[in-house]
Formats: structure tokens, sequence, C-alpha cells
């Protein structure tokens, strides 16, 4: 019979933080920002139909890195624990809150209870009546929750993209002008002492919005909304015939 | 090779219903788990009951009107009641019969066709859409024998075809695509007899309004328990139209004067209808 070897439960716990955290690293990074118009969802992602960012609720959306068939799993129990909930209950009472807390408690079990954490972080955004209503919620591989204001940048090399983001973003932003900024700051995840990478084109980005007030806009209450190609095309050009 | 539990959940992912995923996990929550047993049929007069809905086809979509009365038996249960929805972005079902279960599909039925569109990313074909309702009316046929039956009236636009299309059901869940024109309930008689006369090929959407409001007022001529233009408390029918655009509501201006138009000239030629 082997011998089990002595494992003291910080260095468990240690050694399966950082499986999870390299295997985040690893992808390119996803930034959600609220401003005027909206939260915004903006991802590099060269495949136009397998998903990092999707819709959960009326109001609420999803924005993922990592291991796809994990965040997928846990997107679609996040669009069916809302459907129930909205039908049982009724549609305002799907909240972002609640979903971030049933998804920390899925990551929180898997990371102490499975044989590997989930290799995933995830974003739960709600857009309320005006930015500061907006709740951003970030969870990570070991079901940490955190409720953030303005911006949130996951996975990849997350911090020098946040630093390239702070000077660029603002809080009366239009959606225009908000994802410019956050393609704009996707180029720094070099480092701070490295050149950014070329402008990344709108084939390779997956952009998505929340409409502050989609029944005016659009007469639907749902407010997630897919950026397409041709539309991104004409909010990042926009940019460069200004600059 | 896969292990069998892993194996399992790919058969289990090819459903991606609502109504199937909820009746494994709460089933209480459901329409059809309502129980009405050891009551013999005469629940049709204990509960209100929606009446009649008229669709029909025009230049580049589909539309649907339905009065706004409710009866329980000889009782106007409701001048207000709404019995057109929108399913989702391009299609609209009304509903005749037993009201308070009609109203529970509908609900039930415009989730599962926004669950199926977040899960999948991809909207469920029309035909898809009328198989669903359809099996969702045939998990009502036990309530249906008791007398509280549920018909609804679908119609889409197919974005693939590029054409509006309609179907009508029964209350074993058989689903019938039906071609120009269809009403239901108990005025869809006097209803379809307007519609014949009425219904052109090739209408335009302003002209199909007035065609669907005249056939509705056929029917609450002819049926106690549909409702005419009401102009004492301003209500008028509630009518979608879907086209390639998507699904909209028509204002209630414009069912304004389409009612009073007609109420004028009837009363004009002053003749007996």
């Amino acid at each position: 019979m082997t011998q089990q070897f002595y494992v003291s439960p910080e260095q468990l716990m240690k050694d399966r933080a950082d499986f999870a955290r390299k295997g985040i690293a690893r992808g390119r990074s996803v930034v959600v920002l609220s401003c005027r118009e909206g939260i915004a969802l903006v991802a590099e992602n060269p495949s136009p139909s397998l998903h990092k960012l999707g819709e959960i609720y009326d109001r609420i959306a999803f924005a993922a890195v990592g291991k796809y068939n994990e965040f997928e799993s846990l997107r679609q129990a996040g669009v069916r624990y809302a459907d129930v909930r909205g039908y049982s209950y009724d549609r305002e009472d799907v909240t972002a809150r609640g979903l971030a807390s049933v998804y920390a408690q899925s990551l929180g079990a898997v990371f102490t209870a499975e044989s590997k954490p989930f290799e995933v972080e995830l974003a739960v955004a709600e857009v309320g009546a005006s930015s500061a209503q907006d709740h951003i919620y970030r969870l990570t591989f070991d079901g940490s929750i955190a409720d953030e204001t303005g911006f949130i940048v996951m996975g990849g090399q997350a911090d020098a993209v946040v630093e390239a983001l702070k000077d660029r973003w603002n809080a009366d932003q239009d959606f225009g002008e908000g994802i410019r900024a956050a393609v704009d700051s996707l180029r720094y995840d070099g480092g701070p002492n490295s050149q950014p990478r070329e402008h990344p084109g709108s084939k390779t980005l997956e952009v998505a919005v929340l409409d502050r007030n989609p029944l005016t806009t659009r007469g639907s209450a749902r407010a997630f909304r897919r950026i397409s190609t041709q539309e991104l095309d004409v909010m990042l050009n926009s940019d460069r015939a200004s600059l | 090779m896969l292990p069998e539990d892993a194996a399992a959940t790919i058969g289990r992912a090819a459903s991606t219903s609502f109504s199937d995923y909820i009746a494994a996990q709460n089933p209480a929550a459901l329409p059809s788990a309502r129980n009405a047993a050891n009551h013999s049929a005469g629940g049709a007069d204990l509960a209100p009951h929606a009446t009649t809905i008229v669709s029909l086809t025009y230049a580049g979509g589909v539309l649907m009107a339905g009065d706004r009365r409710a009866t329980m038996g000889n009782i106007i249960a409701s001048r207000h009641i709404e019995k057109v929805f929108p399913a989702d972005m391009f299609s609209v079902l009304g509903i005749a019969g037993s009201a308070g279960i009609a109203l529970d599909i509908t609900r039930l039925f415009q989730v599962e066709l926004e669950h199926y569109e977040k899960i999948e990313g991809t909207r469920m074909s029309l035909d898809g859409k009328a198989n669903r309702l359809a099996a969702m009316i045939r998990a009502n046929l036990p309530l249906a024998l008791q007398g509280l039956a549920v018909v609804p009236l679908f119609a889409g636009f197919d974005t693939t075809r590029r054409v509006g299309r309609l179907f009508s059901f029964d209350v074993t869940g058989g689903r019938y695509e039906e071609q120009e024109h269809h009403s239901v309930g108990s005025g869809s008689v006097f209803a379809r007899g307007a519609l014949k006369k009425l219904w052109k090929p090739n209408l335009g959407e302003d002209d199909a309004v007035k065609v669907a409001v005249e056939a509705l007022y056929d029917a609450a001529d002819d049926d106690s328990a549909t409702g005419g233009p009401d102009v004492v408390r301003q209500l008028w029918p509630v009518v979608y139209t879907v086209n390639g655009a998507g699904a909209r509501r028509i204002p209630e201006r414009m069912l304004a004067e389409a009612a009073e138009d007609i109420i004028a000239s009837r009363s004009v030629s002053g003749r007996e209808a």
C-alpha cells in the first residue's frame, strides 16, 4: 500500500491557487466597464461563435476568462438560475447580487472539494438607472467575490491593462469612447516596460453592451446587445479620425 | 473511451428546454401541474374564459388581433384583458380558452424561447417554436378534458424563408399550419366569415389592421363572449404585427381610428349589419 505524504492545508490551497492563476493568466484579458450609456464588455476573442461574453437576464451580463468548457457550463447554469427565478417570482426579482453569490458558492465548493479548481474568473454585471447604480461583481476561482466600481480587467496580464485603462476611462464616456479606451488598453498587456501591441482588429474582438434604457432606445426590456463587427469598425475608426 | 457518466451528459445536452428543466427541478411550477382530479367537466364556468383571436398574413408579414373580453359563464369577467402577446422578437401568440392557464402557458412559452436563445446563442426556428408550443398544449390535455382547454394561435416571421406564417393547435397538441388567415375562440366562426370576404392577397399593413378590427367587430356582433370596440372606455383590440423588422404593437391611436371608421360607416348605411 502506498503511503500518503502529508501536505499541509496551506500548501494544498496555495498549490491549487497557483494552478488556477496560471491557467487564467494564459489567455487574453477581458474588460468590463461602466459608462454613461451603460456597461460595455470588451474581450479579445478570435472566434465569432465561442463567446466569452453572454446575456444572463434583462439587465445582467456575464463575462469570463479561462477554460471555455468550465465557464460555459457556469454561464449556462447562470442562465438557468436567472430564468427559473424570474419565472417563479418576477422578472425584477433577478439580481446580479443573487447570481454572483451562487456563483461564489459554487466556485468555492469546487476549489476546496474537487480534484482540480475551476481555471476561470468571472464578472457579473448589472446595469442600473445611472452609472452610480451599476453593479460589477468579480468572482475568482476560489469563490471570492468583490463588488467593484467603475471597471474591471480579468485574465491575461490584467494589472498592466488596469494601469493603461486607469488614465483612459471615466464614468461620463459614451459607449464609443469607453470601448475605444478598453481596446486601446488591451494592447498594453505585455507588461509595464514592453511596447504596446498592434491595434487588435474588429475581427478579433468580441464586444457587447448593456444599454441603460433599452426600453426607450430599442423597445425591449433586454439590455444586452452584441456589437457587430461593422458597428465596431465604425466605433473604432471614429477614434483614429479624431487623433 | 469516455467514462459512462461523462458521455451521458452529451445526450442530456440535446434539450436546452426551460420547461423540461423546470419539469425536472420544480414540476409544481408548470401550468400543467394543476390537477383538477375528482371534478367532472364544469370548470369552464368557474374560471374566466378568453375569447376571439384573429390572425392574417399581409404583404411582408403576419398580424394577430384579439378582443378585450373575458367571460365567466354569462358574466363579463374582464373588459381589459389582453390576449395577444409577443413571444419573442419574431413571433406572437394569441390565446383562447381558460384564461388563467393560457396566461401561464404564455409566460412559460416566452421564457422557453428566451432561454433557448440565451443558452444556444441563436434563435429557435419558427417551426421549432410552434412544436414547443404544441408540446405545452399537449401537456394541458388532462385539464382540457375537464373543461379547462387552452387553444392558442401562433404567428411569426420565418427569418429563413422571409415570410409570415401562422399555426393553429388543437387540445391534443396537434399543430396545423394555416394559410392566409385563421381565427380561434368562441367568436371565431363569425370572424372567419368576415375574413373570407375582407382578406385579399398582399394587403398593406394599415389595411390588414382594418381587416382584423372589422373581423373582430363582426365576431362581437354575433358572439356575446367577444367584446366589440368600447368607445365609452376607449378600449380597442390588441393588435400585433410581425415582419422582417420584428414584432410591433399597433398604437391605440391607429386602432381607435380603425374602430371608429367601422362604427361610422355602419351607422351611415343604417342597415341590419
